[in-house]
């Protein structure tokens, strides 16, 4: 199939000079550059959101006693700050990067299906409305925790639809995301470029996709159980007609488990893509790179019942969860010692993207250490369900997925807007990011280990100092993505103007576009040697 | 020219959506097959003490003399079903092999009719599947009059195969008050 | 080295003064989990250490390395650039070996693991029971029974008086104990997934509907050890503490005497069995 003849794939703008203008652009845009932008906008959006969320959490949490939320709304606040960190903004930030810059990395013109890519984002808005509209409800929004555990899940009142109608919505989004960048890599690829010389971002999204595919209509049907089970009668997880409340879990955390992987893979592609650039050094060990990506994914599917170990599971199985969750560590350490063998014997400078890279593989690692304690089944018992948990996944999402993310947009942003971003600006973004995260998350591993369960909204005597300690971090962490805020707005409005190049290292087909990248970009695919 | 390389791309994509979606389907599918599979995984290896069903014949089996296990009988009752519900006699000396009666006391509190169902649960783990019931009060639903008390029958049986590490089985039933009181 | 010192200087005046601040508050830095007053308490205890220590070595290690080379391979210092980016022998060393260190974790966990789920030939069986939003306790052999609820006053939760040193972990009744007897106890909940927990005891486990659990505990050590609930069950999670009291067997047999004289046991509890 010639590729290379490919005509543009939307005729109407052939006779506009750019973009449409108005509203209606935003609205029916088919451009993976437009969706892109909606996608990160929107999740820029989630992330104040679920951050303010979080920030009544940590403020109620400062000191012991009841100040500022009663225990029922506490508990809303912790399951919708989950819900929406997860699915309204680290899983759209992915997908927005995905839409920039999959067609820029692999030569195509635009994603594979640019329609649906439209109805993908666009589900997006109304799932987190009608989400987030729960709170208003009498009896609130939903409060038994993002993991949806029945029967207390059941306990939920009129909000228990709307819940379970936005989780579809935005599994259908995610879905149609996935089957589009499949399509896209597998089809769209210029001529010349083989799987084995995609860049690694590109891999791992391959790959996450996959997982996607697989996971999301897990999801999906383990909540239509539970809504069955409310409404209509049926026993899944109801002991008293034959069900069982632990096959819930099962069930979720099949899907829960990879879903985690699924909001690190594409971090892991986009560190791939940064050192190499700021070492001004090839990628280490590419092959195995991809390798890893793929054992991960595929261990990520037999680890599950490591959420589960104090269910009260046979020997056999904690046993065997112990063992996988165990052998995950190997394939990730493999991607952080590649990491840093690329950086070894390069010639490195530390712009803002490079900073929160290496912040990346230092922080991540240490979520990593504190998982694979989790993973030693007996020792989970009494990690499990206390801080310790929550300082182990605060970790691995926040300086690991959030920072690869920032990283990536502060690495993409002069390709996209034409513009340097300001660097001295990102510079103190960094600074007060890593050591605000590490204030409001490094004390958690102490309060898990000294007593402290999850999931309350007020505790005994002896938490208290680090509590507050945690809190100071949440309030500098959070004030300071503000900075963040700003420094975008400011890139996409002007600034020092950037080179096609933009830094000296980069590599791979958006880097020889011009900057900013034209609305329409490889109408016809390059040719890669 | 450029028509052709667009359909062939159509194609292209077309092929991979629809297998992609198959893999979607099939995926919700197993999702909700999750749920039976896990059902006849735990009664095949007597996970999560689901315990080994109904017996449907009291068949002739070998007594194990040689061996006693005990058996303890605990009851539970689920927040909101008012009865008052325990076992008649809280633990015995029992041979592996031998068939053995026993017997859960239950009082309806109220003043109206309800209607119950008994769900049991075994410990340790490797014993579930090893504990047989031939006839139990937990196979069906049981209606209570206001006020109404009875002692309901449980036959069972404990299978020589039980792992000889096992000393001590305990036999717990939840009484949960079922909603629909017309059965 | 001096650097070392400010940092320890600033943090423990930053402890210092956040004592001071949270007033009734005890001062208290606990960084670690309790070695606890079990046998398995404390191997857990061991086994965690063991994984963290290692886990500090690596770390200590490929961090090493790591800001080495930021330091040293730098552009602002004249590093150039070497080209190499692929090795297999180096790929299959650092997956072997860290499988290797994997496998050494692996076996004292499994042994750990298996002593745990030895509940036989318990001295004492306890059925506890969760519900939304407190305990209940079933002594299956003393045939006793009883609730056990938070005791800390709503004005000390509602801070309009000051927290007793206890606040949050005490309870009405508490679940008391014998001293070096194995203690087997069985875990359901009537309404929602609870969670049973007593960090100095070294495990928890779940409580669930309509299932029955069985863990042991064998504690050495006389002494009141206080949990929580474990697993999210409404809006008074929090709220719905344990109280685990140990003392001697003889003060035990007379604690059961008086509670079994305050409510005497309605079904008879018998044994024996009546075979077919």
């Amino acid at each position: 199939m010639n590729i290379a003849a490919a005509p543009a794939l939307n005729h109407e703008h052939d006779t506009h000079a750019g973009p449409p203008r108005g509203l209606g652009r935003w609205l029916l845009t088919t451009n993976h550059k437009d969706i892109g932008t909606l996608y990160l906008l929107f999740s820029l959006l989630m992330f104040f959101i679920g951050g303010s969320f979080a920030l009544v959490i940590r403020a109620e949490l400062f000191q012991p006693g009841l100040q500022i939320v009663n225990p029922y709304f506490f508990n809303q606040l912790t399951t919708l700050h989950a819900l929406v960190m997860i699915f309204g903004a680290v899983m759209p930030a992915f997908v927005g990067l995905a839409n920039w810059q999959i067609p820029l990395m692999i030569g195509a013109p635009d994603m594979a299906l640019p329609r649906m890519n439209n109805w993908s984002f666009w589900i997006l808005p109304f799932a987190f409305a009608l989400l987030l509209s729960t709170l208003f409800l009498p009896g609130g929004g939903p409060a038994g925790g993002w993991t949806l555990y029945p029967p207390l899940a059941l306990q939920t009142g009129q909000a228990f639809p709307f819940v379970i109608l936005a989780i579809h919505m935005m599994g259908v989004s995610s879905i149609m995301g996935a089957i589009n960048v499949i399509a896209t890599i597998l089809n769209l690829r210029a001529p010349g470029m083989t799987l084995m010389r995609m860049p690694l971002f590109v891999w791992t999204w391959l790959i996450t996709a996959f997982l996607l595919i697989a996971v999301m209509p897990v999801l999906a049907g383990t909540v239509t159980m539970l809504l069955t089970d409310k409404f209509f009668g049926t026993s899944f997880f109801n002991a008293a007609g034959g069900g069982d409340p632990v096959m819930f879990q099962h069930i979720f955390w099949f899907f829960g488990h990879p879903e985690v992987y699924i909001m690190i893979l594409p971090g892991f592609g986009i560190i791939s893509t940064i050192i190499p650039t700021f070492a001004r050094k090839p990628l280490f060990g590419y092959a195995s790179m991809v390798y890893a990506t793929a054992s991960i994914a595929f261990l990520s599917f037999i680890v599950w019942g490591h959420h589960m170990f104090t269910v009260g599971m046979p020997l056999a199985g904690e046993l065997f969860f112990m063992y996988t969750t165990m052998l995950i560590a190997v394939p990730t350490g493999v991607k952080v010692f590649n990491w840093i063998s690329t950086m070894w014997r390069g010639s490195m400078t530390f712009e803002t993207p490079m900073l929160f890279a290496i912040a990346f593989v230092v922080l991540f690692s240490i979520g990593g250490f504190s998982g694979l304690m989790l993973a030693i089944a007996p020792a989970d018992f009494q990690y499990q369900d206390t801080y310790f948990v929550v300082a182990h996944f605060h970790y691995v999402l926040v300086p690991g997925a959030v920072f690869s993310i920032m990283a990536g947009v502060y690495y993409w942003l002069p390709k996209w807007t034409g513009h340097m971003i300001n660097e001295k600006l990102g510079r103190l973004h960094f600074w007060l990011s890593v050591v605000g995260v590490n204030v409001l998350f490094f004390p958690q591993h102490f309060l898990g280990l000294a007593g402290m369960p999850r999931r309350i909204p007020d505790y005994a005597l002896q938490f208290t100092e680090f509590n507050m300690i945690s809190s100071i971090g949440a309030f500098l962490f959070g004030f300071s993505q503000l900075l963040f805020l700003y420094n975008v707005i400011q890139t996409i409005r002007g600034g020092e103007p950037a080179t096609d190049q933009v830094w000296e290292g980069a590599q791979g087909l958006e880097w020889t576009l011009p900057s900013p990248v034209p609305y329409h970009t490889f109408a016809t695919a390059p040719v890669v040697e | 020219m450029a028509t052709q390389a667009t359909n062939a791309l159509a194609v292209a994509h077309r092929r991979v959506v629809r297998r992609l979606l198959l893999v979607v389907a099939a995926m919700f599918v197993f999702g909700f097959a999750l749920a039976p599979l896990y059902d006849v995984l735990c009664q095949i290896t007597g996970l999560n003490g689901k315990t080994g069903g109904r017996v449907a014949v009291a068949r002739p089996v070998a007594v194990d003399e040689t061996r006693t296990v005990t058996v303890e009988f605990v009851a539970s009752l689920n927040a909101g079903a008012p009865w008052e519900f325990a076992p008649k006699v809280t633990r015995m000396a029992v041979h592996p092999g031998q068939y053995y009666q026993t017997q859960y006391l239950a009082r309806n509190l109220t003043d109206q009719r309800l209607v119950g169902q008994a769900i049991p649960s075994v410990t340790p783990g490797p014993a579930a599947r090893h504990f047989q019931k031939v006839e139990c009060f937990c196979f069906n639903r049981q209606a209570f009059q206001a006020g109404e008390e009875r002692a309901m029958p449980v036959t069972f049986i404990i299978d020589p195969e039980l792992p000889p590490e096992v000393r001590t089985v305990t036999l717990s039933y939840t009484f949960f008050k079922l909603d629909d009181a017309g059965g | 080295m001096a650097c070392h010192r400010i940092v320890r200087a600033g943090a423990m005046a930053l402890g210092g003064a956040l004592g001071a601040w949270s007033g009734s508050a005890r001062a208290d830095f606990a960084v670690n989990m309790t070695p606890g007053v079990t046998a398995i308490s404390r191997e857990v205890y061991d086994l965690h250490m063991l994984i963290f220590w290692i886990c500090v070595a690596i770390g200590a290690v490929v961090f090493g390395v790591m800001f080495w080379s930021i330091y040293h391979h730098r552009k602002s210092r004249g590093a150039v650039a070497a080209q190499f980016h692929e090795s297999v022998l180096i790929e299959v060393l650092w997956t072997v070996v860290p499988m290797l260190i994997l496998v050494a974790m692996a076996v004292p966990a499994t042994q750990t693991l298996i002593r745990m789920a030895d509940a036989r030939d318990a001295d004492v069986t306890i059925k506890v029971t969760g519900y939304q939003w407190r305990w209940h306790y079933q002594y299956l052999n003393e045939g006793i029974g009883f609730f056990s609820v938070l005791a800390t006053p709503q004005d000390q939760i509602h801070n309009a008086a000051a927290k007793d040193a206890t606040y949050l972990l005490e309870v009405d009744q508490r679940l008391v104990v014998p001293v070096g007897k194995k203690i087997r106890i069985l875990t359901t909940a009537a309404d929602v997934i609870h969670s049973w927990w007593v960090p100095a005891l070294g495990w928890k486990r779940d409580a669930i509907p309509g299932f029955i659990n069985e863990s042991w505990t064998l504690i050495e050590k006389p002494g009141v050890y206080r949990g929580q609930c474990a697993e999210l069950c409404g809006k008074d999670h929090g709220f719905m503490p344990i109280v685990v009291e140990a003392v001697p067997e003889a003060e035990f047999q007379q604690w059961v005497a008086t509670m079994k004289a305050r409510n005497p046991p309605t079904t008879q509890a018998a044994s024996g069995g009546q075979p077919l």
